[in-house]
C-alpha cells in the first residue's frame, strides 16, 4: 500500500498541497516556503499562481534563491506576485485558463501574453509543471527526509476536457511528478466534505437527494451534479452532470470594484493593483460585520512620502450590495441565458473571459441544458447545495444565490434547496483529494461517474463539395458518456480508412448533455448542433508506406488516471496507433 | 592569517621540526583562531541582520519607514488618519505572519487582579504604591504583550541587509 499521498490543487490564482501518512494517519496542509522579497523566503499556506520571469542583472546572485534550487532564474509565488504587478511584461499568470484555451497552441511558449521580444516566454504547460514542482519540493522539505509520494491526487476543473486533463498530466510529467491521479474540484470538495461529516453522511443525505456543488475560485467558476442512489442497501454517490468552462471568479469581483472605485482617480497600474486588493479586504471586513456601513481603503504612492500622498477611497456596503450581489449574482430566470456580446470581426487573441459576470444566469442555462435528468421538470432540481471557493466567505453571497435557487424551484413545485456546511473554502480541494487517495485505497464512501462528457469522431460525408458551404458533418460516438476509469470501448465496425505516412487529422466534439449515444452511433450535421462543442482536433501520423490506405477499428479507452485515449487498430495486422489530440491549433 | 608572536614562532618552528603531529595541532590552532576572529569581525549589519530585515518587512507590507521618515508637522489628522491605515494594514498582517502575540495577563484592564507571592517580576511590574510583601492586590493597567510563537523568515547570507527597500527607477 502506499505511504504516502498528496493532494495538489493547482488553481488559477492559488495552489495549496496536502499529505497523509497512510499507515500513520499523520499529515495535513503543507506551508509552502516561497520568496515574499528577493533573498527571503516565508512560508505560507497557499502560493499564488504566478511567475515572474527575471532579467539577468535585475537581481543580486542568489536572491531568487529557494531551499531546494540555488539559482533559478524566475521566482513563483508571493513575490512574482508582488513584484509582477510592477513589470507586468514579465509576469505569467492564468496559466491554468491559458491550458484549457482551444483556440492556440497550448504547449507553445506563449505566456506573458504581452511579453517584449526579448523575454523568453514559456508555455502555460510549462508554468504548471513549475508551480506542480514548487509544490512538491515544498511538501518534501516539511517532511525533512527524503521520501517521494507514492501518489499524487491533482484535481482539474470538472468543466476541462479530455485535452486539458491531458495537457494537466503532461505538466505533471514535466515536474517529474509519478503516480498521478485526476479528481475533479468540485468532486474534491464533496470529499473533503464527506472526511469532515465522517459517519453523521448518513444523516445529511438521503437516497434521490441531488446535491448540486458551485465552486466559485478566483479565475473559474465550475458547477457539478451528484445524485445520491442505492445499490444493495449502500448509499452510493454519482456524479451527473457537469458545467461548462467558465472563465469567471472572484478576481473578476475585485477587479469590478477596483474599477468602480477608481472612477475619477489617477491611478498608474501598480496603484490600481494596490486598489483591488484593498477592495478585497474591504469586502471581507464589511462582509464579515454587518454592522458596517462602509470600509475605507487606502492606496499609497509610489514615492517615499507617504502622509499626503496616499489616496483615500471608500467602499460603502450599497456599492457591495449593487455591484457584487446584484451584479454576479442577479435574480434572473432560470431560463435567462448568459448574455453573449457580439464580437468585432477582428478579435484579439486573449483569454475567452466569461461576457456575463451572472453566475445565477450560468448556473440556470447548467441546470436547464441537463434536460436529460430533469425527470420532466423545466430543470434539474439540486435538493442539497455545497459551496466552494473563498468568494464564499461572504455569506451573503450565499444567501443570494440560494434565495435564486429556491425561487426558481419554488415556481416549478419544488422544494427549496438545503446547503450543507462547507470545510475550509480555500483548503477543501486540497484536502478532499487527499483524502480521494484514502478512499481508493478502500475506505469510505466513492464518487462514480466516469466521464463528464460524451466524445465523437467528426466523419464528413462524401458528397460534392459546394463553395461557401460547409457540408453538415456527421460525429461519430467513440465514447459514451459516463465512461468508467480503466474501461474502453470498441467502435463497431466502420469503413475507415487510415492514410499512412501523413498527418491525418479527426475533427473532435464533445457533449456534456448527451447521455442515451452508445458507442457507434452517428448522429448528423453536428457542427451546428447546439448540444455538440467542437474541442481540439486529433491528429496522428501512422508510420508506413506514404500515401497507402489502411483499413482500421477505432478504440477509445479512458485511463486509470482520468484522461481519455483513442486508438487505431489495423483491421488486417497488427498496427496500432494512438491519437494524438492535437492541442495546437482547433482548426489546424 | 592569524598573528603569532615572533617568539612564540621561533620555538614552534623548533617542535615543528621535530613532530610532524604538533605541526598538525598548530594549523588546527591558526584556523580556530582565524574563525573566531571572523565571527568577532562580522560587520554590525550581520550581526544584526534579523532586525533589519523586519524592518524591511514592515516597510515592504506596510511602509513603515517611509511613514516614520517623513515630517508630519505640516500635514491634517485627515492625511496622517489615511497615511496610517496603510501602515496599520501592511504591518498588521507582517506582525501576525511572524509572531504569535498574548497578554501577559489574562485579567481585563481596568480591573482589580492579585498579584501573587512569587510572581514573575519579568512579567508583572508594579507601578503606584510599591510597598510590602506580595500577594499584592491591585488594579490591571495593561495587560502586556508575550510572544509564544515566532516565524521569522529565512534571509539570504548574500545580500546585503542594510537595503531597506531598494531604490526604484520606472523605465517607460
Amino acid at each position: 500500500m502506499a505511504r504516502h499521498v498528496i493532494g495538489i490543487d493547482l488553481g488559477t490564482t492559488n495552489c495549496a498541497i496536502s499529505w497523509r501518512d497512510l499507515e500513520e494517519g499523520s499529515g495535513d496542509v503543507v506551508s509552502i516556503p516561497q520568496l515574499t522579497a528577493p533573498g527571503t523566503v516565508e512560508e505560507r499556506r497557499l502560493l499564488p499562481s504566478f511567475i515572474y520571469l527575471a532579467q539577468e542583472g535585475e537581481f543580486p546572485p542568489g536572491a531568487l534563491a529557494l531551499p531546494w534550487d540555488k539559482r533559478p532564474a524566475y521566482a513563483t509565488g508571493e513575490f512574482a506576485r508582488a513584484h509582477g504587478a510592477k513589470v507586468v511584461t514579465r509576469l505569467v499568470a492564468s496559466a491554468k485558463s491559458w491550458l484549457s484555451h482551444t483556440n492556440i497552441d497550448r504547449t507553445g511558449a506563449l505566456l506573458p501574453w504581452q511579453a517584449p521580444p526579448e523575454v523568453e516566454r514559456i508555455s502555460p504547460v510549462e508554468a504548471s509543471a513549475r508551480y506542480l514542482k514548487h509544490l512538491v519540493e515544498s511538501w518534501k522539505a516539511s517532511l525533512q527526509k527524503d521520501s517521494d509520494a507514492e501518489e499524487i491526487i491533482l484535481t482539474v476543473p470538472a468543466s476541462f476536457d479530455a485535452a486539458a486533463r491531458e495537457l494537466t498530466m503532461q505538466a505533471a510529467g514535466q515536474a517529474g511528478l509519478q503516480n498521478v491521479t485526476l479528481l475533479e474540484e468540485p468532486q474534491a470538495a464533496l470529499y473533503a466534505w464527506l472526511e469532515k461529516i465522517g459517519d453523521g453522511f448518513r444523516k445529511q443525505v438521503k437516497v434521490g437527494d441531488v446535491i448540486l456543488v458551485v465552486d466559485v475560485g478566483g479565475g473559474t467558476t465550475d458547477f457539478s451534479l451528484i445524485a445520491v442512489t442505492e445499490q444493495n442497501g449502500d448509499l452510493q454517490l454519482t456524479r451527473m452532470a457537469v458545467g461548462d468552462h467558465i472563465l469567471l471568479g472572484g478576481d473578476n469581483m475585485d477587479l469590478t470594484l477596483a474599477h468602480h472605485l477608481a472612477q475619477g482617480k489617477n491611478l498608474d497600474a501598480w496603484q490600481f493593483t494596490a486598489l483591488t486588493y484593498g477592495c478585497r479586504e474591504a469586502k471581507e471586513l464589511l462582509f464579515a460585520d454587518p454592522k458596517l456601513k462602509k470600509a475605507p481603503i487606502s492606496i499609497p504612492g509610489r514615492g517615499s512620502a507617504l502622509i499626503g500622498a496616499t489616496i483615500k477611497a471608500e467602499l460603502t456596503r450599497d456599492d457591495l450590495g449593487r455591484i457584487l450581489v446584484d451584479g454576479f449574482i442577479p435574480k434572473a430566470g432560470v431560463t435567462e441565458l448568459p448574455r453573449t456580446a457580439r464580437r468585432t470581426g477582428l478579435t484579439q487573441v486573449g483569454l475567452p473571459y466569461a461576457q456575463d459576470p451572472g453566475i445565477t444566469r450560468h448556473l440556470g442555462a447548467f441546470l436547464a441544458r441537463q434536460s436529460r435528468i430533469a425527470e420532466g421538470k423545466a430543470f434539474v432540481h439540486p435538493t442539497a447545495i455545497l459551496f466552494n471557493g473563498g468568494v464564499f466567505k461572504a455569506a451573503i453571497l450565499k444567501q443570494r444565490l440560494v434565495e435564486v435557487i429556491n425561487d426558481w424551484l419554488s415556481r416549478d413545485g419544488g422544494s427549496p434547496v438545503r446547503e450543507l456546511e462547507g470545510a475550509d473554502l480555500d483548503l477543501a480541494v486540497a484536502r478532499g483529494a487527499v483524502h480521494y487517495a484514502w478512499v481508493r485505497h478502500g475506505h469510505g464512501i466513492r464518487i462514480r461517474g466516469g466521464t463528464a462528457r460524451a466524445y465523437y469522431v467528426g466523419v464528413e460525408p462524401a458528397m460534392p463539395s459546394v463553395p461557401g458551404f460547409d457540408p453538415p458533418i456527421k460525429a461519430l460516438c467513440v465514447a459514451p458518456f459516463g465512461m468508467e476509469e480503466g474501461t474502453k470501448a470498441d467502435v463497431p465496425p466502420q469503413e475507415f480508412a487510415l492514410v499512412v505516412g501523413e498527418p491525418t487529422v479527426f475533427r473532435f466534439f464533445a457533449s456534456s448533455v448527451r447521455r442515451e449515444d452508445r458507442v457507434g452511433d452517428m448522429i448528423d450535421d453536428a457542427a451546428r448542433n447546439e448540444e455538440f462543442e467542437e474541442v481540439a482536433p486529433i491528429e496522428t501520423t501512422l508510420s508506413g508506406e506514404s500515401g497507402k490506405l489502411v483499413p482500421v477499428n477505432l478504440q477509445a479507452a479512458v485511463t486509470e488516471v482520468g484522461t481519455l485515449e483513442l486508438r487505431c487498430l489495423e483491421k488486417e495486422g497488427g498496427g496500432r496507433w494512438k491519437l494524438e489530440m492535437n492541442v495546437r491549433t482547433k482548426d489546424g | 592569517m592569524a598573528q603569532i608572536a615572533f617568539w612564540d614562532r621561533m620555538k614552534m618552528a623548533w617542535r615543528v621540526l621535530i613532530s610532524a603531529e604538533f605541526a598538525g595541532e598548530v594549523t588546527e590552532g591558526l584556523e580556530l583562531r582565524a574563525t573566531a576572529r571572523a565571527k568577532k569581525a562580522a560587520p554590525p549589519e550581520r550581526v544584526h541582520a534579523s532586525g533589519l530585515m523586519l524592518l524591511a518587512a514592515f516597510q515592504r507590507e506596510g511602509r513603515l519607514i517611509d511613514f516614520l521618515q517623513q515630517d508630519a508637522g505640516g500635514y491634517s489628522d485627515e492625511e496622517i488618519g489615511a497615511a496610517a491605515r496603510v501602515v496599520h494594514g501592511g504591518c498588521r498582517k507582517t506582525l501576525a505572519q511572524f509572531f504569535d502575540l498574548v497578554p501577559a495577563a489574562q485579567t481585563a484592564e481596568g480591573a482589580p487582579m492579585t498579584v501573587p507571592t512569587g510572581f514573575d517580576p519579568e512579567r508583572i511590574r508594579l507601578t503606584g504604591n510599591v510597598s510590602g510583601k506580595p500577594p499584592f492586590k491591585g488594579t490591571l493597567k495593561h495587560h502586556g504583550w508575550i510572544v509564544t510563537g515566532v516565524r521569522m523568515p529565512s534571509i539570504s547570507e548574500t545580500l546585503d541587509p542594510r537595503v531597506i527597500t531598494p531604490a526604484e527607477v520606472e523605465l517607460p
